[in-house]
């Protein structure tokens, strides 16, 4: 099989997307109608098989052997196949519970399905990609698929909102990467990550001092950092973050705050960890300085919020801060049980189940009573106790109680920085999960504290709810018995750190 | 060491969690519930009291051990054990929960389903504290003890139990972010997560910076729940609006996992840090003791007066475990001969008094505070307020009541011949011979508790005439309308009085229970002298 073999997953979306594109053109099926579902099937189909071909790379290639390349440009690694698996478990979760409502509100089903699975893909090359044009088309791929499906509900302002809001930011964030890109390429001669990284060692060497074309490096990172900054939404370019989640369809919001900011984690951490080895004093007072702003930020800015969607995109800002912690506290030298990129990696997954979850159930209430606002949660134990139940799960897990997998993901992130004696950076951490609990829990008392609450009891859609039922199990397994994710993660993470030069 | 009997603290421990599950799966009507509630917190406690036989005080030390793996990623597996410090306190939790069950049953109409689960989700992670003896395994069950008692007070609590619960959440929550720190850093500094490991393997050992970092931090998270001052201000906001069996358990179970958790872990983990820092931990303890008790005399609500005399009571627990820390190790100890011209032994045998008397008093502040809040349920059930000024007389109205009250309430004060005498009588000989000044100044606490329970509650609520004017509705147990107080109904009796007899039992005859103490205080003694 060779190359071909290795870009399974990429293919099959491929295929996927051009498929129920021409379907699309041949069968139009309006909206509302049964039959609009049945390319969300299609969509489900292939990302399902997708997943298969990542999970079935993530056991075949052995921890030992070392990193595959595919094409000279993609590298197959457990890394990459795990935040693969990952992202897709999140696309197949989105995709179930939002068929029913992206079918109620727009009649080009095809259309919408044949770029979720265009951003899936833009997301698994991105996972993948070293080098650095690929990266700049994958993340280029993935803004612009991102930009029309978040403006997807064109009669909807405030989806076409979202939309040109996203796409203003997201145009600039690109020309900056691409201009830290050209500086890199300039110093180094070169676009492989490796070889820059290869080029710099041998500039700077053993010395700390940074001379000559080394210099170049520095802006570069930051110019990069802003790029892909902008798709984490790390503070301070995530004022987009919260009017796009806010006005997008929400299986979109739900995407563009778990599975795209994986992505952009992947690329973060494959381009500072290899490419950067050599600058890490310099990045890592960075990237700490980043991950304090983004966490304090989104979790103030989350207290003052009355759209629990809202309140939602916030603090999927706020948990951005916490992941970049782990990416802070990286030791690319002797990596231990509990390193910083085990910790980077352990969170995603985690909160990839949980905050789908908690989108899920946005979406679970605006289709049955039509409204985001935290007064429509007032009393859900009531009308809709599972719902409310699993509402719980989620919250607590964002706010990082144990027996659900957002413990173990601060746990390990925490522990990677206490590892690295950044006290001054766990501590402010420390703050900010006490911080958070207040709107998290702001959303629980809703819920719980009174039966009041106005209506019938909600009738959630079936896939919807088989959906909320998986984030559900997932969060609590990771919680109860992280095992078999650390051993993933593990193997993940060893083999990105054997090829630091 | 693996014995037979080691399944035990498993059932004992996984119990509770299979009863939660039954009362969401089979709970199909409320009084169903309700006694299937109640049979099922039998076991644990017939468990509890099967460990209180079964545990070997001859040989002493952890029993019942039980290992199993976890995630041995991380070196963190499944480790249960009981002590003589411990099997005393799984019996009190036991106790008060099935008390709290059995006098739930009888109140609670409201949302049966999810309270009796909560309840035994509230067991099953307090157990899980007192047995756990792997830091992760330590602090899953202390985190999750946190939820259900959020869901009681904001449930089923007063009027402005959103705030309080949300203020108990998120000051216990902040403390115990601390405390993770602090055993991340103990777990990079030992390589694992297991607590004997650790303490035996003495991290940070020569190095106080570190060492009274992590100190902190997991002061910061015990501090919280004991809670001591200045950090107990969720407490009388949480125990007001808590529903009563929610207070019971909150204070006579909950606030136990600080201290516990200071003696199973900071003293023998930390013994340098402990000795440096031990005058603040006495300090702390004893301004608790005065300030919680001249608090306790302003009060006008009740309720709120025993939740301010917990906080003056867990003092004389911070007071007794600062003054063993004092002298914990050889040269602390060695200084202390020293400087009061006793003999080593003298000294030791005062650490381990302050020891005991810290233990005893977390045994005893459970039993007669518990009571004293299933008591102020009581009566609040009848007058729908707890406004002190509202009451008066109530001694010839309601004598059974009287008599339940004036005992638990004299306990509370330290009357000799109930259990809370030993207690201080412990804590203040110990704590004398080591830190005087701040022991005599904590006794002042002893005067003013004398006045809040004797003025306040006593002569306030039952002496003097009856007035019909100052309270007009009142209704019985069960809600109906009621012409004036009436007394206690039979299972309110029945809560009551295995509280009552215990007070009783200790205070005559405390040898039994204190030599589960004595035990683990001496050990705990022995273990840090013999370290180097």
């Amino acid at each position: 099989m060779g190359d071909i073999g290795y870009l399974a997953p990429e293919i099959i979306l491929l295929i996927g997307g051009l498929f129920i594109f021409c379907l699309d053109l041949a069968y139009d099926p309006g909206v509302g109608k049964k039959s609009g579902l049945s390319y969300m099937a299609l969509s489900a189909l292939f990302l399902t098989a997708a997943l298969v071909a990542a999970v079935l790379q993530l056991n075949i290639s052995d921890p030992e052997a070392g990193p595959k390349v595919a094409f000279s440009m993609m590298t197959i690694d457990n890394f990459g196949s795990f935040i693969k698996v990952t992202i897709f478990s999140g696309m197949i979760l989105t995709t179930i519970a939002g068929g029913r409502y992206m079918n109620r509100r727009s009649g080009n089903q095809g259309e919408f399905w044949t770029f979720f699975l265009m951003v899936s893909l833009a997301m698994s090359i991105a996972a993948s990609a070293n080098n650095l044009v690929l990266i700049y088309l994958a993340i280029e791929f993935l803004s612009i698929t991102s930009y029309m499906l978040a403006g997807f509900l064109r009669e909807n302002r405030r989806s076409n909102e979202a939309g040109l809001k996203y796409f203003l930011y997201g145009s600039i964030a690109s020309a900056v990467m691409l201009y830290g890109i050209s500086l890199l390429y300039g110093a180094t001669g070169s676009l492989y990550l490796h070889d820059i990284a290869a080029a710099f060692s041998e500039i700077i060497g053993e010395s700390t001092e940074i001379s000559g074309l080394a210099f170049a490096g520095l802006p570069a990172m930051l110019l990069i950092l802003a790029g892909l900054g902008f798709k984490a939404s790390l503070a301070p370019f995530y004022q987009w973050a919260p009017d796009t989640y806010d006005g997008s369809p929400t299986p979109v919001a739900t995407y563009l705050s778990t599975a795209s900011k994986a992505a952009a984690f992947a690329v973060l951490a494959r381009f500072f960890i290899v490419a950067m080895a050599s600058f890490q004093v310099n990045w890592v007072p960075v990237l700490a300085a980043f991950s304090i702003i983004t966490m304090t930020m989104g979790n103030l800015a989350a207290l003052r919020q009355n759209s629990v969607k809202r309140m939602l995109a916030y603090s999927s800002v706020a948990q951005a801060g916490y992941i970049l912690m782990g990416l802070v506290a990286v030791t690319s030298n002797s990596p231990s049980a509990m390193d910083g990129l085990n910790g980077v990696l352990l969170y995603l997954f985690a909160y990839l189940f949980t905050n789908v979850g908690a989108f899920l159930v946005v979406m679970a209430l605006e289709e049955t009573v039509n409204s985001t606002h935290i007064s429509a949660y007032r009393g859900l134990i009531k009308r809709a106790p599972w719902l409310a139940v699993m509402f719980t799960v989620f919250l607590l897990s964002l706010t990082g109680i144990p027996l659900t997998g957002g413990f173990f993901g601060k746990f390990y992130v925490f522990g990677a920085a206490i590892q690295r004696q950044y006290f001054w950076l766990a501590g402010i951490g420390m703050i900010n999960a006490g911080l958070a609990a207040f709107y998290y829990l702001r959303v629980v008392r809703e819920m719980f504290f009174t039966q009041e609450g106005e209506g019938e009891v909600l009738d959630v859609p079936m896939a919807l709810q088989t959906s909320l039922l998986i984030c559900t199990v997932a969060t609590i397994w990771i919680g109860v018995y992280p095992s078999a994710v650390l051993e993933w993660v593990s193997n993940a993470s060893v083999q990105l750190l054997s090829v630091v030069p | 060491m693996e014995s037979p009997d080691s399944i035990v603290l498993t059932i004992l421990l996984f119990w509770p969690l299979v009863a939660a599950l039954l009362v969401i799966l089979l709970g199909r009507s409320d009084s169903l519930i309700k006694k299937g509630s109640i049979w099922a917190s039998l076991l644990p406690l017939g468990l509890s009291i099967y460990l209180l036989f079964a545990y070997d005080s001859n040989t002493g030390g952890l029993q019942f051990e039980q290992f199993a793996e976890w995630i041995p990623q991380l070196n963190a597996g499944y480790h249960i054990g009981a002590d003589g410090l411990s099997i005393p306190l799984i019996f009190l939790t036991a106790l008060l929960s099935t008390l709290s069950i059995y006098y739930s049953a009888g109140v609670i109409n409201e949302r049966v389903k999810e309270y009796f689960f909560l309840m035994h989700l509230l067991e099953f992670s307090m157990l899980g504290v007192f047995l756990a003896l792997d830091y992760v395994l330590f602090y899953v069950f202390w985190e999750i003890s946190l939820v259900p008692m959020y869901f009681l007070i904001g449930i089923w609590g007063g009027a402005n139990r959103g705030y309080a619960a949300t203020k108990f959440f998120i000051y216990t929550l902040v403390g115990s972010v601390a405390m993770l720190l602090a055993i991340l850093g103990v777990y990079f500094a030992t390589g694992t997560f297991d607590i004997v490991e650790a303490a035996a393997a003495q991290p940070f050992a020569g190095n106080l910076t570190l060492a009274s970092l992590a100190f902190w931090g997991f002061f910061f998270g015990f501090a919280f729940k004991v809670p001591s001052f200045p950090f107990h201000t969720w407490l009388p906001d949480a125990h007001t609006e808590a529903p009563t069996a929610g207070s019971v358990i909150l204070a006579g179970v909950l606030l136990k996992l600080g201290a516990y958790g200071m003696l199973r872990i900071m003293l023998p983990s930390f013994p340098e840090a402990s000795v440096y820092w031990a005058t603040w931990l006495v300090g702390l303890g004893a301004i608790a003791i005065v300030y919680g008790a001249f608090v306790c005399v302003a009060q006008t609500d009740l309720k709120r007066l025993i939740a301010y005399s917990s906080v003056s009571h867990m003092g004389y627990v911070m007071l007794g475990i600062g003054a063993a820390a004092a002298v914990m190790t050889p040269d602390a100890l060695a200084s202390a001969v020293n400087r009061f011209g006793l003999s080593a032994e003298a000294i030791q045998d005062s650490a381990a008094m302050a020891l005991n008397g810290a233990a005893l008093q977390m045994f005893n502040h459970g039993i007669i505070t518990g009571a004293l809040f299933f008591l102020v349920g009581i009566i609040y059930e009848r007058a729908h307020t707890r406004d002190l000024a509202r009451f008066g007389g109530l001694a010839t109205k309601t004598p059974h009541f009287y008599g339940l009250m004036l005992t638990a309430a004299f306990a509370s004060l330290g009357l000799p011949g109930l259990a809370g005498f030993w207690a201080e009588l412990f804590t203040f000989r110990g704590a004398f011979a080591i830190m005087p000044y701040w022991a005599a100044f904590g006794t002042i606490g002893i005067v003013i508790t004398a006045v809040y329970i004797l003025y306040r509650i006593i002569q306030n609520v039952f002496l003097g005439e009856y007035d019909p004017s100052k309270l007009t509705h009142w209704t019985t147990a069960q809600g109906e309308h009621a012409d004036g107080p009436t007394d206690m109904v039979g299972f309110e009796k029945v809560t009551m009085w295995p509280l009552i007899a215990a007070m009783f039992l200790i205070g005559i005859y405390p040898t039994p229970l204190v030599k589960y103490f004595n035990q683990s205080a001496r050990e705990l003694l022995a273990f840090v002298q013999n370290l180097i």
